[in-house]
């Protein structure tokens, strides 16, 4: 926890990591570049997962709403009011954390098994839902963006969102600013409380802090990342299914965030593509390539509870936020 | 003068066992109080009750004048009344520096980097902590962390500092340089403690209330507690 | 047919899925109680357990029953014994953290599921009924098998009932649940508890699994709507509130079949959880319970 005595070194890995991604774009094959321009958005997803998770101490396992939240506010909104890309994605955002807000004052009664629970029901009422409105969402199958409604025109630029490298750009310029705003987050004096409360919640109560406040606020930051993540998917990859609001991709994140480590903030994007990777490979000779989602998530509880960045950090530098 | 704080007719049931039964009390402003009484007797139930830990059964409990038995801790907490626990809580994985920065920066309007380390510099300074800010909580010693906990109750401005039992597990030099720093505290704000240690109690109390049984048994100065017969039958001739 | 005759049918049609459900959700509800594990991987024991009993009964011969039978008494034992596994290498070396043990629980979940996948593969399968002895009423024939699995599951309850408050066993179990500290002073294998605890709520929710397959087919992925329906069945009743759990398996049993006649089925689940998680928010001791701990 030394953070405060090393800024500069933060800042400067924070920015080491933001142009290492950058220069990626023009060094990467095809594949490798589609992969990694896919697994930035996923890592929004799972540092929106990570404030809740790791930072304030609270384990929900119904982040695939606010994901798909985003995915639908900005899907629904671009292909049956024709809204544009801008308005779409905040669309998506504000979706998210209306959700947020409401799920986080009635979630927030409960705490731990019973907030797990809780945040697992109301994720499974949001996918039922998407399929009880099938005839906007078209359910399981889903719907794709037209390729002429992902473009972006700002005065005489034009963006294609359909194109690579502007789709790898974009989704950097997201994943950057999420980024930087989870480490402006964890330096700052709410996050500070945050950490508190993971610790030791009656204290913080003790020191004058409306806890519930402080997590409530939480919740909804949460949301409104994971919202980002799921309205920049639907944009840049242009299909939208159920299948994001399924249980799984509310475990996803926890993965990959546990696998990372949690409480870092480079620890979702090193987690996500690790994992993506796995399953990559994997997939490739079994259908069955969850088993090593199951596998993975044992190993981790069992025997590196902190995950990749955290052992770094616990081990050798000790700077790392 | 008005007292800065009261309890009128204040009670506590826990089921059927009457924890705290019809207390009135008064601590006037800057005065160190002490609470003593036999284990069991209510001490803790009642600070918690004026902290807000626990909402009572029924009374009422009067800061300046204001009723605030209906207030949640956290804002009877930013009305001036902190709250050092009896069992140790720091924050055991967070720093030295980062447990004090809690309650500074909550003390602060405005964001200033620069003010937030003064205040957790002072604070740890005062508490002689100052050299291990960067030392995570969990490792610092017994002694120590008990340091850290008043520093962070200091850390709050409190107008009444409330300490439950801050010098129990204390080495004799650390319970000497405890009770300097309790007088000191009381310089700008109302301490009250619940303390086991007599040497402690006589010496730094201006009044002692002696509790028994969820019951006010006597109040006094410490001269006049000692005197006190029914003290002596009730707590003091047990001790012996 | 008229309106008496239906309300019988659909209450029969409701009794069986209650009985199937109370013994899923009672292993959920002594896993929970016991341990105070959340296991997420109950639904994949009962899919273990029809799959399993699918395997078996193929692989005897002769009467429909003999498989049936033996299906009935091995699958479950595999299946406990897969959970004592479990529960020795996993749960037991975390120590029984509530948190770490609900993520290493849908870890298993994953294995069970994708394992099943592997080798028994994306089909579902049938087992045959023992007999198919039809009952006549005066408006239908009705499955004389499934109003067995009512009796079998009534009998079944019973006996874990009895069990729970009227032998050694059942006193060593509660005195676990009540104090684990106090309980392991005492001399009482708290180690162990656990895991025949564990195994044996997973052997309930395969012997559930082993009752439905004749009417239900096996397949790798029918672990997940018993999850959710023990889910809301122990919330309603109270956790670890053995009454409860009946009580709320037979209200959730009977009103599925009544609310999906009126409502679409999505419709129907969606009120249902919503409505499970709103008792989880305001009344977390359950409707029938009385107050936590």
């Amino acid at each position: 926890m030394n953070v405060r005595n090393s800024p500069k070194k933060v800042y400067l890995l924070h920015a080491a990591v933001i142009a290492g991604l950058f220069a990626l774009n023009f060094i990467l094959p095809e594949y490798h570049h589609g992969v990694l321009a896919r697994v930035m958005v996923l890592a929004v997803f799972a540092m929106g997962y990570n404030i809740l998770f790791g930072y304030s101490g609270l384990l929900s396992l119904g982040h695939a709403m606010f994901f798909s939240a985003g995915l639908y506010g900005a899907g629904l909104t671009v292909s049956h009011l024709g809204w544009g890309m801008a308005a779409g994605f905040a669309a998506g955002i504000v979706s998210g954390a209306l959700l947020a807000l409401v799920i986080g004052v009635l979630a927030l009664r409960t705490t731990g098994v019973a907030f797990m629970i809780v945040t697992m029901m109301f994720a499974q009422v949001f996918y039922l839902l998407t399929l009880y409105f099938a005839e906007w969402t078209r359910g399981d199958e889903g719907f794709v963006l037209a390729q002429q409604a992902r473009r972006i025109d700002l005065g005489d630029l034009h963006f294609n969102l359909t194109d690579p490298a502007t789709r790898y750009m974009a989704a950097l310029l997201l994943f950057s600013v999420v980024l930087l705003a989870t480490l402006a987050i964890v330096r700052s004096a709410h996050g500070r409380v945050l950490v508190a409360i993971r610790e030791n919640e009656e204290r913080t109560r003790m020191l004058g802090y409306d806890t519930f406040a402080n997590k409530l606020a939480a919740v909804v930051v949460s949301g409104v990342i994971c919202a980002a993540a799921g309205a920049a998917y639907a944009l840049l990859f242009g299909y939208i299914g159920s299948t994001f609001a399924t249980v799984q991709y509310s475990i996803l994140p926890l993965l990959w965030v546990l696998l990372g480590g949690a409480a870092t903030t480079l620890g979702p994007i090193v987690g996500t593509l690790f994992m993506f990777y796995v399953v990559d490979i994997t997939s490739g000779y079994t259908s069955a390539y969850l088993l090593i989602v199951g596998v993975a998530l044992i190993l981790l509880v069992l025997y590196f509870p902190k995950g990749i960045l955290g052992t770094v950090r616990e081990r050798w530098i000790r700077w790392l936020p | 003068m008005t007292p800065l704080l009261t309890t009128r007719d204040l009670r506590k049931n826990y089921g059927g066992l009457r924890a705290v039964d019809g207390v009135d009390f008064a601590i006037m402003p800057g005065e160190i109080r002490a609470v003593i009484g036999p284990n069991g007797a209510g001490k803790t139930t009642f600070v918690s009750l004026i902290c807000g830990r626990v909402p009572p059964t029924s009374g009422q409990i009067v800061l300046d004048g204001n009723d605030i038995t209906d207030l949640p801790a956290h804002d009877r907490v930013r009305r001036g009344i902190a709250y050092t626990f009896q069992i140790t809580s720091v924050f055991s994985a967070l720093s030295a520096y980062d447990n004090v920065a809690l309650p500074v920066q909550r003390t602060l309007t405005g964001r200033s980097k620069g003010r937030l380390h003064a205040g957790v510099m002072s604070a740890l300074e005062r508490t002689g902590l100052a050299d291990r800010a960067d030392t995570t909580a969990g490792a610092l010693s017994y002694g120590h962390q008990r340091l850290l906990e008043v520093a962070m109750g200091l850390a709050l401005k409190p107008r009444l500092l409330i300490l439950d039992e801050p010098t129990q597990g204390l080495s004799d030099g650390e319970i000497e340089s405890f009770m300097q720093l309790a007088r000191e505290i009381a310089r700008d704000a109302t301490v009250l403690l619940i303390e086991h240690n007599m040497q402690v109690v006589m010496e730094l109390a201006d009044r002692i209330t002696v509790m028994n049984a969820g019951k006010i048994l006597a109040e006094g100065t410490p001269e006049q507690i000692r005197a006190n017969a029914e003290v002596q039958r009730a707590y003091l001739g047990t001790e012996a | 047919m008229s309106f008496g005759p239906h309300l019988l049918l659909a209450t029969l049609e409701g009794l069986v899925t209650s009985a199937v459900l109370a013994l899923t959700a009672l292993g959920l509800s002594l896993v929970f109680g016991v341990m105070r594990v959340v296991n997420v991987a109950h639904g994949e024991f009962f899919m273990l357990g029809a799959v399993l009993a699918w395997w078996i009964a193929s692989l005897a011969t002769g009467h429909p029953a003999i498989g049936f039978l033996l299906a009935l008494v091995v699958s479950p034992l595999i299946v406990g014994a897969i959970a004592l596994v479990a529960e020795r290498l996993v749960l037991r070396r975390l120590d029984y953290n509530p948190e770490a043990t609900i993520v290493a629980t849908i870890g298993m979940l994953y294995i069970i599921q994708q394992l099943a996948l592997t080798f028994y593969g994306p089909e579902a399968r049938p087992v045959e009924a023992p007999f198919s002895y039809r009952i006549l009423f005066p408006w239908f024939g009705y499955s004389g098998y499934k109003l067995s699995v009512i009796a079998f599951s009534a009998i079944l309850l019973l006996a874990t009932w009895f069990v729970l408050t009227r032998t050694r066993i059942g006193l060593v179990m509660r005195a676990t649940q009540y104090d684990r500290e106090t309980a392991q002073a005492f001399g009482i294998p708290v180690g162990r508890v656990y895991a025949g605890v564990f195994a044996m709520g997973a052997m309930l929710a395969a012997i559930a699994a082993v009752l439905i397959v004749p009417i239900q087919q096996a397949h790798y992925l029918m672990g997940l709507d018993p999850l959710l329906l023990s889910f809301i069945v122990v919330i309603i009743g109270g956790l670890g509130s053995l009454r409860g759990t009946v009580v709320a398996a037979v209200l959730i049993g009977l009103s599925d079949g009544i609310i999906s006649v009126f409502f679409s089925p999505t419709l129907a689940k969606i009120i249902a959880t919503m409505i499970v998680a709103m008792v989880l928010v305001f009344r977390p001791q359950g409707l029938f319970g009385t107050a936590a701990r």
